[in-house]
């Protein structure tokens, strides 16, 4: 018996219900879209606008605020680096994709991570479409994404979206189950409702969690951004696959080492912001 | 006992745990099975309380014998799953969220085990967390709580954050800000657990110290039977969610119920629960100073060779003689010999402090409420005796009667050597 035509019918199925989808949610898409390149365009230009030594004063400058001498340091010498491999524009590019779509995942993500933490029926359904997400290669998400936005920033920054979301939804419900339940007992033996032991006591206290989130959410943004490239995200990406495809391996490797430096030091930033302005601290 | 004073009642109340707990309650209820063959816990099984108003109660048991959960049903913190519990009257058990939350702030104040302050305001603002929620203005509440931080001795201390303080510090935190709702109610969960021994101490004589001005009825959760001794105007035994025993220190410590009670309270120091009124020497019958002859003379007794208290036919002390055996019964006779050269204590003060001057065995011990009239004289041999019903054994008894017989040898023997 040949089974190549159920398989055959699986895949028109799905085929015929991704047209439906498009066709009759087009004008849903064209919103996402419309809201996606409202942020990244605006921020692309202008981080490309701005000459790279203001650019590097105020890392220098934010990096002092924020961490003293340690982190101005690496901020400067950072960013100085990534100018002499003359790739900035190209990482400017990919950090307004991962500041977009982090952004985007954030703003979902949290509100989202308290409503699972906060409802158990909620959690029921998250938890299997949590596990789902993390589970899906970073490639497979590229398929849907170009699918229903083509070709370009928007598939990639959704693609991005959909990988880098999940994790700040598990730490933001972490953070507020493991708030301590006498605390909360406290709260509620004091006459307080819901939303203000939520808002007064369980965000607050959970901060710590929430923000690792924060960083590990803008970490893997910018891991996806850089396989977004293949469906036309743009920024450090395309030069990496533009040498794999020349087999120009020295090029390949400076574009690898930019995309490094960007990582540790937004890693580093971030986690300094987030430790100064802990409330809990 | 009148029903107004009564600050809680508690009456049948049971908290199960499991899948169905109003059906296990049933079947506890109506055939007396044990919840655990229906695969649920009885947390707390027929609970009948009374706390009087102004009085403190404590809660003592093991771990698991359900007293955090007794504690929390009172507030409500924890919904119990049959019974009722009155606040003053009102039924607690009955209220819908709205009324119960204005119960909370209204009546009933929490102090936590681990403190449960917020780490990320500061101590003022936790002081004043309540006053927040119950939407008192911003400068009404800040200076409230900075008067109740006064109260607890941590005037000046409110711009601090929680963790800059002491374990002691936060829960003298931790009272201010159930203090500052000025509640009738106190309901303390372990609160000195988590502090060590001589801050515990600290603490037991600051709410006691405390309490003698603001007069809450407090239920108090412990589980060190001398933290019970020490604070407990009435204590209640819990086991395996049911009360075993609910009485007076003393009667706890003098006549426990059962065996378990028993084990619970050995090693407590009945010193903490000895008043004066408690333990007078009733061979020491008075005598009595009227018109011409003394009445009531204790010459039926002549092996009373101490000192006998001396009343005037309403029962005031009038004095105390040193040597009645020698005296017949003129009264003239009386009140040449009367002294007042005697230590002065009132019922209800502890006889710990008192036991040295006993020891010395020089200057008699006269027990005298506040009016003056006599309750009676405590001796050696009373308190030897109140030890011996304590510990209800013949080593103990031994070892209590030796120790205070050889230590005047033992200071002797310091000087030889």
């Amino acid at each position: 018996m040949d089974f190549s035509d159920f398989a055959m019918s699986i895949a028109t199925a799905i085929d015929n219900f991704t047209n439906y989808i498009s066709l009759k949610f087009g004008p849903f898409f064209d919103v996402i879209s419309a809201i996606i390149q409202g942020i990244n365009d605006p921020l692309a230009a202008g981080l490309n606008f701005l000459p790279p030594w203001l650019v590097i004063a105020a890392a220098v400058v934010g990096g002092f605020f924020a961490g003293r001498l340690p982190l101005a340091l690496l901020g400067g010498l950072g960013l100085v680096f990534i100018l002499v491999m003359n790739l900035w524009s190209a990482a400017m590019l990919t950090l307004s994709l991962v500041l977009t779509a982090a952004c985007i995942s954030l703003a979902i993500g949290i509100p989202l991570g308290t409503l699972i933490a906060e409802s158990k029926r909620v959690n029921a359904v998250a938890e299997p479409i949590l596990d789902f997400m993390q589970t899906m290669p970073a490639f497979v998400l590229l398929v849907p994404a170009v699918f229903f936005f083509g070709v370009g920033v928007v598939p990639g920054v959704v693609a991005t979206i959909f990988f880098a979301m999940p994790l700040p939804i598990r730490l933001t419900a972490h953070g507020l189950k493991m708030v301590e339940p006498e605390v909360i007992e406290a709260g509620e033996a004091f006459g307080a409702n819901r939303m203000t032991i939520l808002f007064f006591i369980k965000l607050p206290l959970a901060f710590k969690s929430i923000m690792a989130g924060v960083n590990q959410c803008i970490m893997m943004s910018l891991s996806m951004v850089i396989i977004a490239s293949m469906i036309g995200a743009g920024g450090l990406g395309d030069e990496i696959i533009r040498s794999i495809s020349r087999l120009q391996v020295g090029r390949g490797v400076e574009a690898g080492l930019v995309v490094v430096t960007l990582a540790i030091l937004i890693d580093r930033f971030t986690r300094r912001i987030s430790q100064k302005i802990d409330p809990t601290a | 006992m009148d029903r107004s004073e009564l600050a809680i009642e508690i009456k049948n109340l049971y908290k199960i745990y499991g899948l169905k707990p109003k059906l296990a309650l049933d079947r506890l209820q109506s055939r007396g099975t044990h919840a655990d063959d229906t695969g649920h816990l009885v947390a707390l099984n027929d609970i009948n309380l009374s706390i009087e108003a102004g009085k403190i109660c404590v809660i003592m048991g093991l771990s698991g014998s359900g007293k955090s959960t007794l504690l929390r049903c009172i507030n409500r913190l924890i919904d119990p799953t049959g019974g009722e519990i009155y606040i003053q009257g009102c039924e607690i058990t009955q209220a819908n969220k709205k009324e119960l939350r204005q119960i909370r702030l209204s009546k009933i104040g929490m102090v936590f085990q681990h403190f449960a302050l917020l780490p990320h305001i500061s101590v003022l603002d936790n002081v004043a967390f309540g006053l927040r929620v119950a939407g008192v203005p911003r400068k009404e509440r800040r200076e409230r709580a900075a008067q109740a931080l006064q109260l607890v001795g941590l005037g000046g201390w409110g711009d601090k954050k929680p963790s800059s303080l002491s374990g002691g510090m936060r829960q003298r935190v931790g009272l201010a800000r159930a203090l500052v709702m000025d509640t009738p109610i106190l309901l303390m969960d372990e609160p000195f657990s988590a502090l060590d021994p001589l801050i515990r101490e600290e603490m037991q004589q600051e709410l006691l110290r405390l309490q003698s001005t603001l007069n809450k009825t407090i239920v108090f959760v412990t589980h060190d039977p001398n933290e019970a001794a020490t604070l407990g105007n009435r204590i209640a035994i819990l086991l395996k969610g049911q009360v075993v025993q609910y009485g007076t220190p003393l009667e706890i410590v003098m006549s426990p119920a059962n065996e378990y009670v028993r084990d619970f309270i050995r090693g407590t120091d009945v010193f903490k629960v000895l008043s004066a009124g408690q333990i007078v020497d009733p061979t020491r019958t008075p005598v009595v100073l009227a018109e011409g002859a003394v009445t009531a003379l204790p010459l039926s007794r002549p092996t009373v060779a101490g000192p006998v208290a001396v009343t005037d036919p309403a029962g005031r002390l009038l004095g105390v003689v040193e040597k009645p055996s020698v005296l017949g019964t003129s009264s003239a006779d009386w009140s040449r010999m009367l002294s007042q050269d005697f230590i002065q204590v009132s019922p209800d003060q502890l006889i710990a402090p008192l036991l040295d001057e006993l020891a010395r065995n020089q200057r008699p011990l006269v027990v005298v409420r506040e009016d003056n009239t006599l309750v009676g004289i405590v001796t050696g041999a009373s308190v030897l005796k109140a030890l011996a019903a304590n510990s209800g054994s013949k080593g103990k008894l031994t070892e209590a009667v030796v120790q205070i017989a050889t230590e005047p040898v033992v200071v002797a023997g310091q000087r030889v050597g």
